[in-house]
């Protein structure tokens, strides 16, 4: 099998102006829709409640909604969490309420709405492990049961905002340091801004859509990152190694030579890792959606920008064979594993 | 030039089976297991333990799989849920006689069912996170203002003391925001206390200020007294949420510091957040005071005046406000042993304290100089202060032995020194994050990790065969040995496996067939440009080799990023990221080029490699691109 079947090496600068215009409206909406609508931040940034109910039967959202209104907890919002009878009930932060006590007044609200009662129970799991906890028990039977609770205070969340930040800036000014070590500046600031567009592109997803973004999705975002200035790097070497082999093309048909001896590797590469994600999309349930979902966009948008918009912009900055091979050339390192490539 | 060293067979051999034998303790599963560990902070479990506990199981029928000291508790681990709760019960009735007051706390519990001799090799199943077995999680923000203010406080009685017993007369001392301010009638007197105080109180900076008309000493706490008052507050918090956890005999709790003043307690298999709080939300600390019975006080009582200086107004138990002096005589550190009981007069409830040396010491002075006078023993819990008993001192009290006791219940004095022998805390704390999950939800995370990495390992693993064919195979028996690596790598590292964890798993087997794709690519690209097979193969490993490392270390410098700065479920994910690079830079180049030669390097006339088809541009009919 062999889906690449090259003859030529496919222009791709020259509609690099097209790909950048693209690129730049993608951003330009992503930003206006970052701006406007904002991120839907879940509550381990901003601070609250959150409770998961399952209920036996598929849940009355409307009934649910009335009853915790009825506390006065504040803005509260009530969805459906994976299926029908998965409810999460999500309480923001307000002054005079005891955050601490907002779950047990959920349960017992909702367990009362349910004309049942909080009781504690005691049980052995069939591993053994014996556990303690409220249920709420109607006739014998449980109509709910509390499956998850969270609180975060607002002093973690602030933190929590600023880690992230500072986790972001550590990352590109990191990545930044080892592009222009290793190659240039003109590839380092090329890859960065391509791949920062990118991670605008996944949060614009993220604010048009109001898709919770939490600490996970922030983890995947970073991961993103990482991964897809991989990929500008195996084009920047390929552009370095291309430069030394054929001394008589230009600059752009160069970078057209190495995105096009590599876009085999590119869509196989970011295939794989897509099967991956995929399979955490389709089994890993509600708790990994969103995760799953922002590393799809990424990958996605991670192939287009390393390739389109990374090359393009490193020649827009005017990379020369000088750049390279002065730089590579006499070095001569022994790691580099294009030392030996100079014909 | 496509053979390898007979050593680095011999590595690649030697990270498989170190790979096997520390991944195999996961796939055993666990088996029901009774725990007994000490209820009393006199009684050590030790070996003699070891011994009972067979012998008590023995004598009831049972038969357990082995009965070992692993650390501060004896586990016995058994064959199934029935003979655990029998074994339970049988160890209950025999090692505690009176239940009420229990010497040891026996709890059910699970271990690893993995043989022997891979415990023995410290080969331990991965510690499952609480998303993945359920539980509760609390981080608790430790009140480092208070513990320092108890330790001004403390200091205040100390210079009161210091300047009485050298005849040094001052005009009065008072608490700061963070210090301490003593007032002096001349100049002379100050510069002599300032040499006294410089000498026997070396924590605080004292400075003399000549702002108004009487001279002035102040005294700050120096910086690093300040942090170690702070490291001790929070070392004390964490022994005393061990001693009240352990109290509850609760499956493996975590309890640790995160960061300079917060704790994170996690209590797997608890579900019962309300009672969980009530473990550990106690901020309980024991105090004695002297109370003040002048007549300003009275009238405080009464309500007609204000609270007199330097004296607090708590309410007694049973609802009458009582006027207490703010000078702390003794508190809840002073404490070794609390048990509840009755009195031996009048047959009420009450709480016999016992006192270490310092404390008995002080007790007995302060008894002996206030005969006559009342003394309030008072408990805080919460940030309330109650007054538990208020005594009138009949004679001086020596042998560090006293009884609390006045309107209490059995119950509440059996609460209450389980309160206190669990030890007091050295600083308030607040719960700023709580997290519960149900143990199937944590059941069900697992199955979805689980399926997640398997489908999404098939299908790559699947597709690289069928691109790739025999290369595919070994870019595939290197991913495996990637997975194996991590997981053996996670479990010798003992880390807890989270569902992000496995998220990370998922995603960097994903990122980590990139190295090999590079490698396939590039052996078809030399073979396409007419390279002789082995040429190709040892040139495809060289040249993909460089882009592997850069392409490795950007992933790299994210998966550090998110370690230093994340926190909770992102720390999981960046552990597992950061380690499944390095695994996977050592299976995709090394083991996967180790197979490779292994299969091809021998044939000196190699004619073709199975790596799909290669598809060469001059051999394709002309005008049909």
């Amino acid at each position: 099998m062999e889906f690449f079947r090259i003859r030529r090496d496919i222009p791709f600068m020259r509609h690099a102006l097209v790909f950048n215009i693209i690129s730049f409206v993608t951003f330009a909406a992503a930003v206006f829709f970052l701006v406007t609508r904002g991120l839907h931040l879940s509550i381990e940034f901003t601070g609250g409640t959150v409770a998961e109910v399952a209920y036996a039967q598929p849940a009355d959202l409307a009934k649910v909604r009335t009853t915790v209104d009825a506390l006065g907890l504040g803005d509260v919002q009530v969805q459906n969490f994976g299926t029908s009878r998965d409810v999460l009930i999500r309480v923001p932060l307000r002054e005079g309420v005891a955050q601490s006590e907002v779950v047990g007044r959920l349960f017992g609200a909702l367990c009362k709405a349910e004309s049942g009662a909080v009781e504690t129970r005691s049980a052995t799991t069939e591993k053994g492990e014996s556990v303690t906890r409220q249920a709420c028990v109607a006739s014998g039977a449980e109509p709910l049961a509390l499956q998850r609770s969270e609180f975060v205070g607002p002093q973690v969340g602030r933190e929590l905002a600023v880690d992230g930040a500072k986790a972001l800036a550590f990352v590109i000014v990191g990545i930044m340091i080892y592009l222009a070590m290793r190659f240039e500046w003109k590839f380092s600031v090329a890859a960065i801004i391509a791949n920062l567009h990118d991670v605008i592109i996944i949060l614009g997803f993220f604010a048009f859509f109001q898709w919770e973004f939490s600490l996970s999705v922030l983890a995947a975002v970073l991961a993103v990152l990482g991964y897809s200035v991989n990929e500008s790097v195996v084009i920047f070497d390929r552009i370095r190694e291309a430069f030394r082999k054929f001394r008589k093309l230009t600059t752009a048909q160069v970078i057209d030579h190495a995105i096009t001896s590599t876009i085999s590797r590119t869509v196989i590469t970011h295939g794989s890792t897509q099967i991956m994600v995929l399979a955490m999309l389709l089994f890993g349930g509600p708790t990994l959606h969103y995760f799953a979902l922002a590393l799809t966009i990424g990958i996605l948008f991670g192939i287009y920008s390393s390739v389109f918009v990374a090359a393009a912009i490193a020649m827009w900055l005017g990379v020369k064979r000088e750049d390279l091979i002065k730089g590579g050339g006499k070095e001569s390192d022994p790691n580099d594993p294009n030392a030996g490539a100079v014909v | 030039m496509n053979r390898y060293p007979w050593w680095k067979y011999a590595i690649l051999v030697i990270a498989l089976l170190v790979g096997l034998v520390y991944t195999l303790p996961n796939l055993f599963g666990e088996a029901p297991a009774v725990q007994v560990s000490s209820g009393k902070a006199t009684l050590k479990v030790d070996a003699n333990t070891v011994s009972r506990v067979e012998q008590v199981l023995s004598q009831a029928g049972i038969k357990p799989d082995f009965v070992q000291l692993d650390g501060q508790s004896v586990k016995a681990r058994l064959t199934d849920t029935d003979v655990q709760l029998k074994a339970k019960d049988a160890l209950q009735r025999t090692l505690n006689p009176d239940p009420a007051d229990p010497s040891y706390i026996v709890a059910l519990n699970l271990l690893s069912r993995s043989p022997a001799w891979l415990a023995s090799l410290h080969a331990l199943p991965m510690y499952l996170g609480l998303d993945l077995r359920g539980g509760v999680h609390f981080l608790m923000q430790v009140d480092m203002k208070a513990a320092l203010g108890r330790k001004i406080e403390s200091v205040a009685g100390d210079v009161r003391s210091l300047l009485r017993e050298k005849n040094v007369r001052h005009a009065g001392i008072s608490r700061q925001a963070d210090g301490l301010e003593v007032r002096f009638r001349d100049a002379a007197t100050l510069t002599a206390a300032q040499t006294l105080l410089r000498d026997q109180l070396p924590d605080l900076d004292w400075v003399a200020a000549e702002a108004g008309a009487e001279p002035k000493l102040v005294g700050t706490l120096k910086p690093q007294a300040a942090r170690a008052v702070q490291e001790a507050a929070l070392k004390q918090n964490i022994t005393t949420l061990h001693n009240r956890v352990n109290e509850l005999g609760t499956y493996e709790p975590v309890i640790q510091q995160q960061g300079a003043d917060r704790v994170v307690v996690q209590l797997p298999g608890v579900q019962d957040t309300a009672r969980a709080k009530d473990i550990i939300g106690r901020t309980a600390t024991l105090e004695v005071r002297l109370v003040d019975e002048s007549g300003e006080a009275q009238a405080a009582v009464a309500g007609t005046g204000p609270v007199p200086f330097g004296t607090e107004r708590y309410a007694e138990r049973g609802g009458a406000p009582l006027i207490v002096k703010r000078e702390v005589i003794l508190t809840g550190e002073n404490l070794t042993d609390a048990q509840a009981g009755f009195d031996s007069q009048t047959q009420e409830p009450a709480v016999h304290l016992t006192l270490d040396a310092k404390g008995a010491r002080i007790f007995r002075d302060v008894t002996r100089e206030n005969v006559g006078k009342r003394m309030a023993i008072l408990l805080f819990e919460k940030g309330r202060g109650e007054v538990v008993t208020a005594p009138v001192i009949r004679s001086e009290i020596g042998g560090g032995r006293v009884q609390i006791s006045g309107r209490m219940t059995t119950v509440e004095a059996s609460d209450t020194a389980l309160l206190l022998r669990a030890g007091s805390l050295a600083a308030p704390m607040e719960i700023i994050e709580e997290r519960t999950i149900g143990p199937s939800l944590g059941a069900d995370n697992i199955a979805k990790g689980f399926n997640s990495v398997i489908w999404g390992f098939a299908a790559v693993g699947a597709f690289m065969c069928a691109y790739y064919l025999l290369f595919g195979v070994f870019s595939t028996l290197a991913l495996a040995l990637n997975l194996l690596l991590l997981v053996a790598l996670l479990s010798m590292l003992q880390t807890t496996l989270t569902l992000p964890g496995i998220a990370a798993i998922a995603l960097t087997l994903g990122m980590a067939i990139d190295a090999n794709v590079l490698i396939n690519e590039r052996v078809r690209e030399e073979l396409r440009a007419g390279a002789s097979p082995q040429a190709a193969i040892h040139a495809g490993y060289e040249r993909a080799w460089g882009t592997i490392l850069d392409s490795n270390i950007t992933t790299l410098i994210a998966g550090v990023a998110l370690l230093a700065f994340g926190s909770g479920p992102v720390r999981g994910f960046a552990v597992v990221h950061c380690l499944g690079i390095l695994t996977s830079m050592f299976s995709a180049v090394l083991f996967s080029r180790g197979l490779v030669n292994l299969w091809y390097g021998r044939q000196k006339k190699l004619k073709s490699v199975s790596i799909g088809q290669v598809w060469k541009p001059a051999a394709e009919p002309a005008g049909k691109a």
